[in-house]
């Protein structure tokens, strides 16, 4: 099976490790992974903050890059949801505005086949061992559009518990949001400080050295915030753990 | 023909702060940050318990939505039809487009009475208008009689939650207010009150009761109005609502027009969502239900005045108008992780929270500057969504209403058509979501900034000044890796991967 | 133009790019929500009732009809009511053993009347297990809707398993809305204080319900 990576903007840019993390774990598991250099960005940022004109394009681009492969694979969940949940969405609002099928016929390709790294392995690959090994107490932060958006469930989780050495804690207040929310992380940033303080403190009351999400920009905010709270925690993307084994051990 | 007063001293929106600023107050209130961590957990915990019960709560929340979205799509059609009943029943219906002529019509029927008090049952709708202060100015005084509306009006305070308007004043703060201001609109807080919750709700039963004995007048809203037979519901707890709607001679129900469900049939559904949604109780204490006037039961005289003030410009929005299907639970401010924070105050309005947040925009307009924040406070984390028992998309309609203050565009003021100007403030933005595009329409250029930030990171700050202040204020930046992916991948796994579609060079058409 | 075609009319124009819709409203809405929760006997759900009364905090009592008015007369005594509100219509043989000063349910009385008398006893219309909910609709053995609200002391009387529905449809079928309806849960609460539940605010304080049958 040949899948594409879409690794997401901030990924490629800030989080090359979790990407090299996404090709190790996935070539062990038989899949043959493609980065397509044309990739950027989903729009989603643009999208969110109301510029959804502006992430039009984006989205044609996203889709014209992406539209050959069997299957694409992005260790985001946010940017997962923007391609499945909103893609459409955009392509109804164009109609909406007279703008005729031409958006919502140009996206449609890439919809079904987007699928969040965890979703790809339960669902795709069916597996839930991963032959990972990671001796660590770890504990896990559902990000919100992977929970909510996505419907992630407890596929995360799954993976989580059957990787060698991994003791996994219960987060006190897990479903809570982190306070990232994009451009919210700035717009609002004093609310969004005092939830990013709140998850930290209920991350370190489980007494887990990690805190694992399955989506780096809402770890950015949590770690930033843990290095200024100085706690000992330290956040990784659920790929470094599941990609991590006895032989080649993450970080 | 206005429809720009809104009439609420406090919640007047020209001349509020924007959402950020109030919110940065409240977030560093500690007292106040606990009482509403305190009341939104120890809520969300029930709620859950209570929705839990009913195995068939999607398809009861689904069937919610459908019969709101059904009764706006023909809405003329139901509210002719709700006038019919009411005044076939015995009741005179009132319309008015805006909240001065609602405040005008209640005045008028209080005068016509001879009376110069009014008892009131809490009314999100007579909030909205500011009707106290509208008959204040009139000479008649409105007394409210929900426990949580009294330690508002008591406290000259301003309500913060649409449920528990009080629910940022934790029980110690009820006691003080109850021992120093109940003495100045009547029988005084008994002496040596405590904070127990049990005390202070009887020194609220002393208190009003002898203003529910002798009143005249009842002022109410009404969670439902049934088109078919012209019922009105009101669900309640203490049994303030029944005093209201059945002691007085004369009662003058101010209802938004949006509250109106085509059959008795209908209270089936909410009857069941809304209680297990607000106070997470499989019911409430109390439920009235009343069809015009009942001889020899109940006010001779009944009054129900239908209120616009807005409600037909968020009608006119495809995507805002599921706003409309709200049933005022107020579920999504107790999940909300933006509201426990930042409290009910911030959102300038009667209605704070998440509803608040895509209600006010749409009822207000996008003019003032509270107005224009409001879209933006929201993590989009969708608690919200996922607890409305009519399943409003909050999230849909809060990006939907950001493109609103960015693009401007189309829109229905006053029920006038209007073009909106782009909002003041976003021009930075606006340019950074430009380049934006422009560079990530172009892999090169990205790559370009990619590699410029690599070679640099040793020179990156920790902190940043200007804009950049507001993330690293409490968060450290990530560091800057050596080489981005991208590099690592045309390094490693040799050169340019695509199949079928474009290239690394490809561009943004 | 009046507010009223002005606010109609808007309403018309707001609508103006929905499509045309003539499916009549039975078919409109899907209703795959469940009757009733559960499958139940006729006993089991006079015991639902009961449990769920009680735990809003309402007092339940059981009896046969030969008991009942040894249990009315007992509650009034025990409560050291001097005064008792009594709808018209209610079955005389319900306070044929008590001799506590019986007021009749008048148009007349004032509000300050009413606060004088000690308790009131009535039947109830319906009731639903569910919920716990008792449904009062102003029949002549409930009265008016006041005399349940101003006494502190509320004495209703189900007859079960008749007037026991399960849910809150079921209800709804059996109500007239062109009655004025009270539906009443437990004894008046509040959850305004830090959203927490206390009972006991301007409604009656204690709801005693006797289940006779």
């Amino acid at each position: 099976m040949r899948v594409a990576l879409f690794l997401t903007c901030v990924n490629d840019t800030l989080y090359p490790d979790t990407g090299r993390a996404v090709v190790k774990l996935l070539t062990r598991l038989g899949v043959e992974v493609d980065f397509p250099l044309a990739q950027t960005c989903c729009g989603q940022a643009h999208y969110n903050t109301g510029y959804r004109h502006g992430a039009e394009p984006l989205a044609r681009h996203f889709s014209d890059v992406f539209r050959d492969y069997e299957a694409i694979v992005t260790p985001s969940g946010s940017c997962g949801a923007m391609v499945r949940e909103l893609y459409p969405r955009m392509g109804e609002r164009a109609r909406a505005e007279g703008r005729g099928d031409t958006l919502a016929a140009a996206l449609a390709p890439v919809v079904p086949k987007t699928y969040e790294l965890t979703e790809f392995l339960v669902d795709v690959l069916g597996v839930t061992d991963v032959g990972a090994s990671y001796p660590h107490t770890v504990t896990y932060h559902p990000t919100c559009h992977g929970l909510r958006a996505l419907g992630l469930g407890d596929r995360p989780l799954r993976l989580l518990r059957a990787v060698e050495g991994l003791e996994l804690v219960e987060l006190p207040g897990a479903e809570e949001c982190c306070g990232f929310g994009g451009t919210f992380a700035l717009k609002n940033a004093d609310v969004s400080a005092a939830m990013g303080a709140d998850k930290v403190r209920n991350a370190e009351s489980t007494g887990a050295e990690v805190l694992c999400a399955a989506d780096n920009s809402c770890l950015m905010h949590i770690g930033g915030t843990m290095t200024r709270l100085r706690t000992g925690m330290r956040p990784v993307h659920i790929a470094e753990i599941l990609a991590s084994t006895e032989e080649e051990p993450a970080r | 023909m206005s429809g720009t007063f809104v009439g609420m001293p406090g919640f007047h929106p020209h001349g509020l702060p924007a959402f950020p600023e109030a919110a940065r107050e409240a977030v560093r209130d500690t007292t106040l940050r606990g009482n509403l961590r305190h009341a939104t957990h120890t809520i969300r915990a029930k709620r859950a318990r209570a929705v839990a019960e009913v195995a068939d709560w999607a398809e009861l929340r689904e069937a919610g939505k459908r019969i709101k979205d059904h009764t706006l799509r023909h809405l003329d059609h139901y509210l002719v039809r709700l006038e019919e009943s009411v005044t076939a029943a015995g009741g005179t219906v009132h319309w008015a487009a805006d909240a001065e002529e609602a405040n005008r019509i209640v005045t008028r029927l209080v005068k016509e009475t001879g009376e110069s008090e009014v008892v009131k049952v809490k009314s999100m709708a007579t909030q909205e208008t500011g009707l106290n202060e509208a008959l204040e100015a009139e000479g008649i005084r409105a007394y409210e009689t929900d426990l949580a509306e009294l330690i508002v009006q008591l406290g000259k305070d301003r309500p913060s939650h649409i449920l528990v308007p009080a629910i940022h004043r934790n029980r110690g703060e009820i006691r003080d207010v109850f021992r120093t201001e109940m003495g100045a609109w009547g029988r005084p807080a008994p002496e040596g009150l405590t904070d127990t919750p049990a005390e202070l709700a009887e020194a609220a039963r002393l208190h009003l009761r002898e203003k529910f004995l002798r009143a005249k007048v009842g002022v109410s809203g009404a969670n439902f109005m049934i088109a078919e037979t012209g019922t009105l519901v009101v669900v309640e707890s203490e049994g303030n609502g029944r005093m209201c709607l059945t002691l007085p001679e004369t009662l003058i129900s101010v209802v938004g027009i949006e509250k109106t469900v085509p059959t008795w049939r209908d209270l089936e559904v909410f009857l069941q969502t809304l209680p297990r949604s607000s106070t997470a109780e499989r019911m409430n204490p109390y439920t009235s239900t009343w069809t015009g006037t009942t001889d020899g039961d109940g006010p001779r005289v009944f009054h129900l005045v239908l209120l616009d003030n807005g409600r037909t410009d968020t009608l006119a929005d495809e995507v805002g108008r599921q706003a409309l299907r709200c049933i005022r639970c107020s579920a999504c401010l107790n999940v909300c992780p933006v509201y426990e924070r930042a409290g009910g105050h911030a959102y300038g309005s009667v209605y704070p929270g998440p509803i608040g947040a895509i209600l006010s925009p749409q009822l207000r307009g996008t003019g003032s500057e509270i107005d224009a924040s409001l879209p933006y406070a929201s993590s989009l984390c969708g608690a919200c969504y996922e607890v409305c028992p009519v399943a409003i998309d909050i999230p849909e309609v809060l990006v939907h209403l950001r493109e609103r203050v960015v693009q401007g565009g189309p829109a229905v003021r006053g029920g006038n058509k209007v073009v909106l100007k782009p909002a003041k403030g976003h021009a930075a933005e606006r340019a950074a979501m430009r380049a934006a595009r422009w560079a990530f329409g172009r892999p090169g250029a990205l790559r370009t900034g990619q590699r410029l930030a690599s070679r640099t990171r040793r020179l990156h700050p920790r902190t940043l000044p200007g804009p950049g202040r507001a993330w690293t204020g409490s968060r450290d930046l990530p560091p800057v890796p050596a080489e981005p992916f991208r590099d690592w991948w045309q390094r490693t796994q040799g050169g340019d991967g695509g199949i079928g579609g474009i290239g690394g060079k490809g561009a943004v058409k | 133009m009046s507010s009223r075609e002005r606010i109609l009319g808007r309403v018309r124009r707001a609508l103006a790019d929905v499509p045309k819709d003539d499916t009549p409203y039975e078919r409109a809405v899907r209703r795959d929500y469940a009757r009733e929760h559960g499958r139940r006997t006729a006993e089991q759900t006079v015991d639902l009732l009961a449990e769920n009364l009680a735990d809003y905090r309402a007092i339940v009592h059981r009896t046969g009809t030969d008991g009942l008015a040894g249990v009315v007369a007992g509650l009034l005594r025990e409560r050291g009511a001097s005064s008792v509100l009594v709808p018209p219509g209610l079955d005389e043989g319900w306070l044929a053993a008590t001799g506590v000063t019986r007021v009749a349910d008048r148009a007349e009385s004032t509000p300050h009347e009413l606060d004088r008398v000690s308790s009131v006893v009535t039947a109830c219309a319906v009731a639903i297990a569910e919920t716990g909910t008792l449904v009062l609709d102003g029949s002549p053995d409930q009265g008016r809707r006041r005399i349940t609200l101003v006494p502190d002391h509320h004495i209703c009387v189900v007859r079960v398993p008749d007037q026991v529905v399960s849910s809150v449809p079921q209800a709804l079928e059996r109500l007239d809305p062109a009655r004025p309806l009270t539906w009443i849960s437990g004894p008046s609460a509040t959850s305004d204080i830090e959203l927490d539940r206390v009972e006991g605010v301007h409604g009656p304080r204690t709801l005693e319900v006797v289940l006779v049958g």
